[in-house]
This record gives structure tokens, C-alpha cells and sequence, in this order.
């Protein structure tokens, strides 16, 4: 899938239907790129950007390593086309940070020690902090007790409401305990 | 994957007619199905029309009741929605056992009602398979298909639809608005996805050219309780093996009105119509629903590997009417 120049040398030249000049505001600063229209949003941060805070694990939106925040909110970057988010905010775990400050997620991340290898790391802080943001906004869950009247406000956040909120964040090395455990120490 | 151009339309109208003059083109909801089975070579488009940004983004109130949902709200979205909470908690609640936060941050409704069979031979291109390359044979009737179809499946083909959604809606008596080169068209969301017959390459009615604009969904019958449950591999984060969207209403101890979907026992979610025809008007208690579930099921048919699956969908079933009866009625 990989579509940048260096990984394929017999491809012919692409018509130039097949590439687009837009723009991804990057942690606070707007990148213009031309790309090849099959570039994820993963591939333009880690290939064409740099930032390799973000992970390329499954490539298949099944493994959430590649989680980071568009226009707020978490989404897996490796189904997304670049080309189609023309214009989006995009936050990385390269973006969490405030100068030297650690963001609270990553701090409590350090603290419990929440990570063995750390390759799905990045992914796990960026996926928390979009579900701390939307537990904060009423988002319910499949746990959320189902109610007649629905609350507007936030929604609670027990240990099985972050395991639930954050399933879709594998980690092979198994750090769930110290994971939920971070994330509570964050959870309002 | 194939190289493609890229187009993002203004207008409904535009994305019909570009996509009815373009065969082969693809329309681009969140991208997390379409983007996926690119990366497989499954999905070839020379031309990917991004829906994503038309108007079609709210949830509002039809003058009777119901609610419009339009074909490009995301997954979240929709499943937060407080009128859908209050009214449709089987839609909330479906929506919610379906995929991660993530995805459902990025999924739409429109795509959501399209994703195609997780069979893993429609994903793999090196296998045949009549859903992918028409005639090429279906490897699944006596390979893997433990998670495949009980119910109304093919010599042609034993997928199963997917999306736990569609089976909430299809409980709901949903409708899907269409627009296409000929005009508009409403489908009922249980006329929409097909049985796969011998010709499993079509997954749904929807023609070449045709847009999902919005579903609609009718106001909940008086007295109505809804839910949806899902049985799984994992309690998070997995395909259902089975699923069951019911709404039900109890009138002095009897059935006064009932709807009942089946999920992952067939190529599209099973409206369980001889379960409610036992079930309306009749008392509504255990007996009955066992009864009822029973009458649905005995028309399963499971391969070698996935009989199964008839007893999860049971069991579920029931739980779900017991479960709904409580509420429905909770002095009876
Ligand atoms: C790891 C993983 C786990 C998942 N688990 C679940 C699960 O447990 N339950 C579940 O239900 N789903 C699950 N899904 C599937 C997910 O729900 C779908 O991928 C998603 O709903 C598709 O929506 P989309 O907007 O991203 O569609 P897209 O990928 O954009 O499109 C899908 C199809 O619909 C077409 N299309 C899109 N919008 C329109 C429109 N408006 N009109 C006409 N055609 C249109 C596209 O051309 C394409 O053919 C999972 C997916 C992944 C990757
Ligand atoms: S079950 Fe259907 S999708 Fe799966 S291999 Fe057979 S024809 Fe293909
Ligand atoms: S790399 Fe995107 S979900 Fe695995
Ligand atoms: S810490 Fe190794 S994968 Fe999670």
C-alpha cells in the first residue's frame, strides 16, 4: 500500500488526477503536501512529515496504534485518505505535549508505569485523551446503563467504562491493568 | 493498491451524476470499509467520490414523530444522539457494540448500511469466491465459515452482513431514501439488503449511481421498549456471532406490538416475521417467547461448523424478549 516515490521505482509516472496538493494542520502548524491520492493520514505523518510518534501496527484499522485526534476527535489514521481530510487539525502524541510540560495522560502513563515495549503507547495516550473529551461531552458507551431520561451530562468513568471505551487499543504486551489504571488516575 | 482520482462533490445531484457517468467509481463515506478493502486490492475504483462533506449530516424530527437521519452522521454521533437514546435505545445501543470508538468517530451511516461481509475469503484475492468474482465458486461452504450464514444462505454463497446497525433498523421498520439518476426512491430497510440467490455479487437493491441520502426511522410504537444484544467472541471489540434488536409493548399481559431482528445469521439482518406472528396478541410471557423464537429458527440450516450459532441466537432471542417483557410490564 505503501504509495511513496522511494518504495516503488517501475511505477509509471502518475497522471496528475492521481495526486492533490492539500493541507493538514499538524499540531498547530499547517503542512502543504502533494500526495499520491492512496496516502493514509498515518503515511503523510510518519513518511512525508516525519512525526513517527504515531504507529503503524495492523494498517487495517484493527489494532489502534495508529490513533491520533482529527479536528478533536480519535480516529484510526491508517483508514484515513489523506486527500480527504484537506483542511483537518491533527493532533499527534507529538502534539500533547505543552513545551516541556507532559500532558496528564502522558504523566500518568510514566507514573504507572502503563507500557512494556511502548509501541502501542502513542495510540493508547491519543485514543485516551479523545475518550476523556468524549465522556466529558455525554458520550455513552455499550456499558452506559441505558436510561428513559438521558442524561446531558458527563458520563461517568469506572474502570469498565475505560476498558469498554478504550477496546479498540491492543497491546501485546498485555499492560491493560496499568493502562486502566493511568487513565483513572486522569479520569475526572 | 490502484492508483484513482479523487473528486469531492457539492451537491447530491453532483455525486449521482458523476458517479452514474463513472463506472466503477466509489462513493467515500468515513472510509474505514472502502479505504480497507482498497489496501486488499478487493476494491479497485479508478474514481473515489468523497460523500463525506455533503449536507447530510443531522438528525432531526419528521413532522410525525420520527427521526431523519442523514446518510453522512457518524457512528458516535448518531448513538449519542439524545432523541435516538430516548426513543431508539436498540439503534444507540447497536451502534455502541459495533467496532471501536475510534471507528465509530469515523464511520457513517450510509457506509455503515454498505460495509461488505467480513467471509474471509471475499478479503483474500487469492481465493475464489462468487461474491468478489462471480462463478469463481464459494470455498467458505466447506471451509471456514464458523461465523457464516444459518439462515437463507446459497449454494452460491454463506456470507453474513455484518453491521449490527442495520439489524436495529431493520427492527425499527427503517427506511432508506435513495437518490440516484432516476430520481428518488424510498426502500424499506429490510427490502434493501438481498439474499444472496445466485447472484451473491449484489449485496443490497441499491443501482449503479445511487446515493444514500438518509434513513428514517418511524416514532416508537405506544408503550414501546427496545434493545439490542450481541453475542461475540470477546465482550468488546468483535463481530457478533449472533444478535437480536426487539421492540416490544405489553397491554394487560398481552403482546401489543412486537418487532424482532436477527444479526450475523444471514446475508442481511433476519426480520423474524413467524416469531412475531406467534408473538402478537398472544400472553406475553416465557412459554410464548420460547415458543416464538423457536418457530423462527426451525427454518435454520447450519453448515458442518456453525450449528452453533442456532443456539446463541436462541438463547439470545429470548433473553432479550424476557428481558423486555420486565420492563415493558414490570407490575404483570
Ligand atoms: C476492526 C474493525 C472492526 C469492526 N467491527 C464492527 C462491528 O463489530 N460491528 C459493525 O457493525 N461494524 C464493524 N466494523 C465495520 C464498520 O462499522 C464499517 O466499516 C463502517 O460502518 C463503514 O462506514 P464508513 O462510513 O466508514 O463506510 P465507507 O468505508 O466509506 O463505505 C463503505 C461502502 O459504502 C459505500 N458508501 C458510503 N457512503 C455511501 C452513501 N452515502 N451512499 C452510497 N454508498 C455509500 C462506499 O462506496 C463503500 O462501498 C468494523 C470495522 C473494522 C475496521
Ligand atoms: S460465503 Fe460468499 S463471500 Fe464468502 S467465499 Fe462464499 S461467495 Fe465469497
Ligand atoms: S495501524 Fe491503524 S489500526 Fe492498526
Ligand atoms: S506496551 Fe508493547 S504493545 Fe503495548
Amino acid at each position: 500500500m505503501d504509495p511513496t516515490p522511494a518504495g516503488r521505482g517501475t511505477a509509471a509516472p502518475a497522471p496528475a488526477d492521481d495526486r492533490s496538493t492539500l493541507t493538514l494542520h499538524v499540531n498547530g502548524t499547517a503542512r502543504t503536501l502533494t500526495l499520491d491520492h492512496r496516502t493514509t493520514v498515518l503515511d503523510a505523518l510518519r513518511q512525508h512529515l516525519g512525526l513517527t510518534g504515531v504507529k503503524k501496527g495492523c494498517d487495517h484499522g484493527q489494532c489502534g496504534a495508529c490513533t491520533v485526534l482529527v479536528d478533536g476527535r480519535r480516529a484510526n489514521s491508517c483508514l484515513l485518505l489523506a486527500v480527504a481530510h484537506d483542511g483537518a487539525r491533527v493532533t499527534t502524541v507529538e502534539g500533547l505535549a505543552d513545551g516541556d510540560r507532559l500532558h496528564p495522560l502522558q504523566a500518568a502513563f510514566l507514573e504507572r508505569d502503563a507500557l512494556q515495549c511502548g509501541y502501542c503507547t502513542p495510540g493508547q495516550i491519543c485514543s485516551a485523551a479523545g475518550m476523556l473529551d468524549e465522556a466529558a461531552a455525554g458520550f455513552p458507551s455499550h456499558v452506559t446503563p441505558p436510561t428513559a431520561d438521558v442524561p446531558v451530562g458527563p458520563a461517568p468513568l469506572g474502570a469498565d467504562e475505560i476498558r469498554e471505551r478504550m477496546s479498540g487499543n491492543l497491546c501485546r504486551c498485555g499492560a491493560y491493568p496499568h493502562i486502566v489504571r493511568a487513565i483513572e488516575d486522569v479520569a475526572p | 493498491m490502484k492508483p484513482f482520482a479523487y473528486l469531492r462533490p457539492a451537491s447530491v445531484a453532483e455525486a449521482v451524476r458523476v458517479s452514474a457517468a463513472t463506472p466503477g467509481a466509489r462513493f467515500l463515506g468515513g472510509g474505514t470499509n472502502l479505504v480497507d478493502l482498497m489496501k486488499l486490492g478487493v476494491e479497485t475504483p479508478g474514481l473515489v467520490i468523497d460523500v463525506s462533506r455533503l449536507p447530510l449530516d443531522r438528525v432531526t424530527r419528521t413532522d410525525d414523530g420520527g427521526l431523519r437521519i442523514g446518510a453522512t452522521v457518524r457512528n458516535s454521533d448518531l448513538a449519542a444522539h439524545p432523541d435516538v437514546r430516548a426513543d431508539h435505545p436498540a439503534l444507540s445501543q447497536a451502534l455502541l457494540a459495533g467496532a471501536s470508538g475510534q471507528l465509530r468517530n469515523t464511520a457513517t451511516t450510509g457506509g455503515n448500511l454498505l460495509q461488505r461481509t467480513r467471509c474471509p475469503y471475499f478479503q483474500d484475492i487469492t481465493k475464489p469466491c462468487n461474491k468478489r468474482d462471480p462463478g469463481s465458486g464459494c470455498p467458505a461452504r466447506e471451509g471456514a465459515h464458523r461465523d457464516l450464514a444459518v439462515l437463507g444462505h446459497s449454494p452460491h454463497c454463506v456470507a453474513t452482513n455484518p453491521s449490527d446497525m442495520a439489524v436495529a433498523l431493520a427492527a425499527l421498520d427503517a427506511t432508506v431514501l435513495l437518490h440516484g439518476p432516476e430520481g428518488e426512491r424510498a426502500v424499506p430497510v429490510t427490502d434493501f439488503h438481498r439474499l444472496p440467490g445466485d447472484n451473491p455479487d449484489q449485496d443490497t437493491v441499491i443501482r449503479p449511481g445511487e446515493l444514500i441520502t438518509e434513513v428514517v426511522l418511524p416514532p416508537p410504537p405506544d408503550g414501546a421498549v427496545s434493545l439490542y444484544r450481541k453475542a461475540r467472541d470477546r465482550a468488546s471489540y468483535a463481530f457478533a456471532l449472533a444478535s437480536v434488536a426487539a421492540v416490544l409493548a405489553v397491554r394487560d399481559g398481552r403482546v401489543a406490538h412486537v418487532s424482532l431482528a436477527f444479526g450475523a445469521l444471514a446475508h442481511r439482518p433476519w426480520r423474524a416475521r413467524a416469531a412475531e406472528d406467534v408473538l402478537r396478541g398472544a400472553t406475553a410471557d416465557r412459554e410464548t417467547f420460547a415458543r416464538a423464537v423457536e418457530a423462527e429458527l426451525e427454518a435454520a440450516r447450519p453448515l458442518r461448523d456453525n450449528g452453533f450459532k442456532v443456539d446463541l441466537a436462541r438463547r439470545t432471542a429470548f433473553g432479550a424478549l424476557t428481558e423486555l417483557a420486565s420492563r415493558a410490564a414490570p407490575n404483570d
